[in-house]
């Protein structure tokens, strides 16, 4: 049995530095609203914990070059209640906004989401959508990596000890662009995503779409970039054949597992119908911009 | 288990206390504190009865840990009421009838005052969803729906 | 808002029965002051926790405390060799039968494991850390055996069995092997096979239910102070105090006046706080530490180690002619009891057909252990399981004459003089009156969307009586302190001080209602069976009677007139007549002032096993929408209408009204234990429990009937567990008109509802 050590550093190196030089099991607590219940459970007994939520550049959304720069500690509830990014990014923001409860987005973080590494967190498909690139700081300073590219397993990532991630770049968005997610709970609210969809799309000014991003969770032991279903999109108006095509692609990608919040059989269904849903709302909101 | 010194605000007052790291704001104001109005239901963020304001945001006090309200401010059901004056959600909960156990009702109020500060007129759908984090197994929730939507009419009003 | 088809209070001269006012209660709990179990605190108090079983079916080899017990902070450790063995003797516990033998090795495992979650250890330390790390102490050697999850599986004959000496009773030989059905029970009336033979048309189904917990969002909680002398303190959330003295006297070898339980508030119960967990290992830790010990569940615990209901495979059949008569019905069930005998089959059995006049009829009924926690009682026990096959097949049944749903109940319903299959003859009843409203209602005439369907049925409940006390006290300045001995869970110290007032002539808000502690009034059964505001109603309308002829007394005294001379009317004494004599009437103040002058305190306490309590009959009528290709039921719009005899508090019935409804639409859509192959369950917790949220249900419209109970001073009947019976049934068969597809297993999540649909389509790949 291990004492925990609880530390809320005010810089990204102090941060990185108790981390790097933990002895022991450590922990970055941000919204803490995983973090906490693994806590209780049991299921973890780490030696420290390191609070990032009294590090600045964690806890800001701002404007970097044509897009947004956002902390990773940024709280839900922030997200949605910034002016711009919720009109740039609706998907990011909406599936963010699905985390858990009202008290959950009052803490729940996207680096906490992602870094949790569970195959159904809400954000990291309209992450991987939105085409997000993750900036990772380390002992050895600091690294750019696609959000596809973190998560490697059921509760496992890429980070090595002592990296944290500390903040997300999401880029410039080109006209008729926009983004949706998706995602099928057998209640209306509260539950964990059975399937998740993001779609992040371009349409020229026919209508015709010219770049497309889809990304699945719930449905593997990751979250999923799917190049087929973005294929399937592109160079269409997103008519009915391809939308049908899109709905096979997702399936096809599917490789879920049989649990207590769904089968491998709904799962794979219910990917391609949530996908042509979701590539709808993309569609409606990127004609709109 | 060694103790950290917590300062902190509580309902306006300046508060200390001696935690363990692990131990969480709900343990921390139930245990430490005897403020027992906030309630346990599952320490997991899942059902919301121990709802309170921390910096001005409304979050499940068991997924926060004790240590981390150092500097911080937090808003418990034990301040909702100024002096001997009900809140007027705690007036029309009672008026609706909206509790039967009572158990989730600090929570409820806690959550409620919150929407209600960010969007005075709700529709109702909107009350359930910014509500969907606080179970109540008793009511059915349709007299709390009716009681907080009949408070933001009557704050409007008035 | 409601509607309410009321007795005419006006007429009947009713000035506080029937009002909506605030509840006495309700200040403390908006405020957060209201002290529920685990917010009692007392000083130098330990804290306990108690170390649960993995297995599902093990013997226990051994266990070693050592290591804990030698850890700094730990006051006491106990084990199954810290309580007493117990005989087989049967108690009851609401409605339904515990047996001292299995509750002590259910509060603590003897010779086995028998469940996930069973306790076999339980310490009390200095702190929450340090009982917890202590737990982590505790070397328990198991030798795991093969479980059984479901009861069909059970009732194999090769099934592991639970309990080597369990014959199975009320079969014809008696079996001589063990096995894990604990009993048979049949109850009928008339001839069913000549009952089918007279049929034109008859259907037969087979249903399967999952078990499904109470979830009350407070978790077990309790303080209790076992001092040197053989006494003990016991503060805890329960529906019945006296109850729970009984049983932790028995298991504790104490005098039942040794023992002092004080119900807290408690923050819901729906059945589930009707039994024991903790209060006799809290007691045995404080008497073993000599210090108070608080012991509070977490919300696994609540849901791996106390009462859910059972899970159960109903089968039906009803026969009936053309023009819509039923001639037989017939029903077997077989009900999960968890890891010791005791479901609630029997009432499962003897609701089952309640709500019909029947000539023939036979249910038979299966109580059947499994490597599950022991099931409880939840909201009207057993009746929800066996009325949702039941009413499925008569849904089933009208669609198949083409006659309207509720004219085909109208045709067969049960009233007043009809005999039910259980046996008793109804009173009046209100079955007739809530499908006449139905159809009456706005919302069986309104069209449907597209993929919507909509769905009725009825459902009845028994309620019951049972021993009350009561103590009125008539303070000096006029006001009247009421004190009851069944913990008020939904409201009922408005009712009762509703009807004190209405009784006495005094103002609401001048009664005091509270709940005394098990040594301040005599024994009272629990809150359970919809009987806190009927039977302790029924007590206090007697304590103000015996009151109210006290002040009489008084007065006469005071006038100096015989004690028959005076009468009391709107809260006064006054002579009877002119010849009596020409006094101004005196108020309940007036006289309650002089009490120390005229004879001393003015006490009304009654003492009752209540008689009388009459069942409450109620439909449900649900619109549902189904989005064809994910599977999704919504519910779009839901109405209960009910019988309630007279609703003391409208509100408060409302209240149950639709609180029912909302946890039979979490059972119809959602609610399920989900175990794995390991025999451990694997969503013990709200999150995939998944009970429903806000966001999940609309307004539940209530229709209030009023058929009063005579056997009541106010016409009241139990209402609290009827409305969870209709909701399973109601969407079911709304799901079956959206659709057309009849499913006949709970819960109708979203891959079952797809996966029946593909089927139906011929899609399914």
């Amino acid at each position: 049995m291990v004492e925990m050590r609880y530390e809320a550093p005010e810089s990204l190196d102090a941060a990185v530095a108790l981390l790097a030089g933990a002895k022991g099991e450590a922990r970055v607590l941000a919204g803490g609203t995983d973090l906490l219940v693994q806590l209780r459970a049991d299921m973890i007994e780490p030696a420290l914990v390191v609070d990032v939520k009294r590090i600045p550049e964690l806890c800001k959304i701002k404007a970097e070059g044509k897009g947004f720069r956002v902390g990773a500690a940024v709280s839900g509830a922030e997200l949605n209640e910034h002016p711009k990014f919720k009109k740039v990014w609706p998907g990011v923001a909406e599936a963010f906004d699905l985390i858990g409860s009202t008290q959950i987005q009052g803490r729940a973080s996207m680096g906490g989401n992602l870094c949790n590494g569970s195959p159904a967190a809400d954000s990291v498909p309209a992450l991987i959508a939105a085409g997000a690139v993750a900036t990772v700081v380390g002992p050895k300073g600091s690294r750019d990596v696609p959000v596809e590219k973190i998560v490697t397993g059921p509760g496992k990532t890429s980070l090595k000890k002592g990296e944290i991630v500390a903040s997300f770049q999401f880029p410039s968005r080109p006209k008729r662009s926009s983004d949706a997610y998706l995602r099928f709970i057998p209640r209306t609210e509260m539950d964990i995503a059975v399937v998740g969809v993001g779609v992040s799309l371009t349409l020229d000014a026919k209508g015709v779409c010219t770049a497309a991003r889809v990304a699945l969770g719930a449905v593997a032991p990751t979250p999923l970039l799917v190049a087929n279903a973005a294929k399937a999109l592109i160079g269409t108006t997103l008519d009915d054949d391809a939308m049908a095509a899109l709905a096979k692609a997702a399936s096809a990608a599917c490789n879920p597992i049989d649990d207590k919040r769904g089968t491998i059989e709904y799962r794979t269904k219910v990917a391609g119908v949530l996908a042509r849903r979701t590539a709808q709302i993309a569609l409606e909101r990127a004609r709109e911009n | 288990m060694s103790k950290t010194h917590v300062s902190t605000t509580i309902n306006g007052d300046p508060v200390e206390f001696l935690c363990e790291p692990e131990q969480t704001l709900l343990d921390v104001l139930r245990d430490e504190l005897y403020l027992t109005g906030s309630k346990e239901g599952c320490a997991s963020g899942d059902c919301g009865a121990c709802s309170v304001m921390l910096d001005g945001r409304l979050v499940c006090s068991c997924l926060v840990l004790g240590p981390e309200l150092n500097g911080r401010s937090v808003e418990t059901i034990e301040g909702m009421a100024k002096g001997d004056q009900l809140h007027p959600l705690q007036q029309k909960f009672l008026e609706h009838a909206a509790l039967q156990c009572g158990i989730c009702t600090p929570g409820f109020l806690v959550a409620a005052k919150a929407l209600l500060e960010k969007n005075p007129d709700p529709t109702e759908t909107e009350v359930r969803y910014w509500l969907a984090g606080n179970l109540c197994r008793c009511t059915g929730y349709d007299k709390i729906i009716r009681a907080v939507l009949d408070t933001a009419s009557e704050m409007r009003g008035s | 808002m409601s509607q309410a088809l009321k007795m005419d209070d006006k007429a009947q001269g009713l000035k506080w029965v029937g009002t909506r006012p605030v509840r006495p209660d309700g200040v403390d709990k908006v405020t957060g002051r209201a002290k529920f179990g685990a917010d009692f605190n007392v000083p130098g108090m330990l804290t306990g926790k108690v170390l649960r079983s993995p297995h599902p079916h093990a013997l226990i080899r051994s266990i070693d405390t050592s290591k804990a017990e030698a850890l700094p902070g730990v006051k006491a450790v106990i084990t199954r060799d810290d309580i007493q063995d117990m005989a087989s003797e049967f108690v009851p516990a609401g409605e339904m039968l515990v047996n001292y033998r299995d509750m002590v090795r259910n509060v603590m495992a003897r010779e086995k494991s028998l469940y996930d979650g069973h306790a076999v250890a339980a310490v009390a330390a200095t702190s929450a850390s340090v009982a917890q790390k202590a737990l982590k102490l505790i070397k328990v050697e198991y030798e795991p055996l093969p479980h059984v999850i479901d009861v069909l599986e059970a009732m194999k004959p090769d099934a592991p069995i639970l309990h080597e000496d369990m014959i199975t009773e009320g079969m014809d030989p008696k079996p001589t092997k063990a096995s894990n059905v604990s009993k048979r029970v049949e109850f009928g009336l008339g001839d069913v096979e000549s009952g089918f033979a007279k049929a034109e048309v008859i259907i037969e189904r087979a249903f399967d239910t999952k078990p499904v917990h109470q979830g009350y969002i407070e978790p077990h909680a309790c303080v209790a102070s076992y001092t040197e002398d053989g006494q003990a303190e016991l503060w805890c959330s329960t529906q019945g105090h006296f109850v729970v003295r009984t049983h932790c006297a028995r298991m504790l070898g104490m005098d039942v006046s040794k023992i002092r339980v004080t119900a807290s508030e408690i923050g819901g119960g729906f059945g589930g706080k009707t039994v024991v967990y903790l209060e006799p290992l809290a007691l045995a830790l404080s008497k073993k530490s000599g210090a108070p010990v608080k012991m509070v569940m977490s919300r696994d615990e609540v849901f791996r180690a106390t009462g859910p209901t059972s899970g159960a495979h109903v089968w039906v059949k009803i026969g009936a002619t053309k023009d819509g008569r039923i001639t037989a019905a017939e029903a077997e069930l077989k009900y999960q009891a968890g890891a010791f005998q005791g479901s609630p089959v029997q009432p499962g059995c003897m609701c089952a057909f309640a709500p019909y006049d029947l000539e023939n009829v036979k249910v038979v009924g299966y109580d059947v252990v499994t490597n599950r926690p022991k099931v409880a009682a939840y909201r009207a026990p057993g009746g929800p399981i066996s009325e949702y096959g039941v009413e499925c097949v008569i849904d089933e049944l009208a669609r198949k004459l083409d006659l309207d749903p509720v004219d085909f109940r109208l045709k067969n319903a049960a009233k007043e003089g009809t005999h039910a299959a259980y046996g008793p003859k109804f009173g009046p009843i209100g079955l007739v009156e809530t499908l006449d409203a139905v159809k009456a209602h706005d919302h069986y005439k309104t069209k449907l969307g597209p993929n919507q369907g909509r769905g009725v049925a009825s459902g009845f409940w028994f309620n019951i009586g049972g021993e009350t006390c009561v103590a009125l006290n008539i303070n000096e300045d006029g006001s009247a302190t009421l004190m009851a001995g069944t913990p008020d869970i939904g409201g009922s110290r408005a009712s009762l001080a509703l009807m004190a007032a209405e009784t006495l002539g005094i103002d609401y808000d001048k009664v005091r209602p509270i709940i005394g502690d098990t040594s301040s009034l005599g024994y009272t059964f629990l809150t359970g069976g919809s009987r806190a505001t009927f039977s302790s109603g029924m007590a206090t309308v007697e304590a103000a009677q015996e009151a109210i002829k006290e002040l009489c007394v008084r007065a006469a005294k005071i006038w100096e007139i015989p004690e028959d001379a005076v009468v009391w009317e709107d809260g006064h004494a006054k002579p009877a007549g002119k010849n009596a004599g020409d006094f101004e009437p005196m108020s309940l103040a007036d006289i309650a002032k002089m009490a120390g002058k005229t004879g001393g305190p003015i006490v009304g306490y009654t003492k009752i096993n209540a008689q009388g309590a009459a069942p409450s009959f109620g439909t449900h009528l649900v619109d549902v929408e189904v989005d064809k290709e994910l599977g999704r039921v919504t519910i779009v719009r839901y109405t209960v209408v009910q019988d309630a005899g007279k609703a003391v508090h409208p509100s408060y019935v409302e209240g149950q009204y639709q609180g029912g409804a909302v946890q039979g639409i979490g059972w119809a859509l959602n609610e399920e234990y989900i175990y794995g192959k390991d025999g451990r369950m694997q969503n013990a917790g709200f999150l995939d429990y998944r009970i429903p949220v806000a966001s999940d249900v609309p307004m539940i419209d209530t229709v209030i009937v009023e058929v009063p109970n005579p056997r009541h001073p106010y016409g009241v009947r139990g209402v609290g567990e009827t409305p969870i019976i209709p909701p399973m049934a109601a969407i079911a068969n709304a799901v079956a008109d959206a659709l057309g597809i009849r499913f006949s297993e709970l819960p109708m999540s979203p891959p079952k509802v797809l996966k029946a649909i593909e089927a139906a389509n011929g899609a399914g790949d």
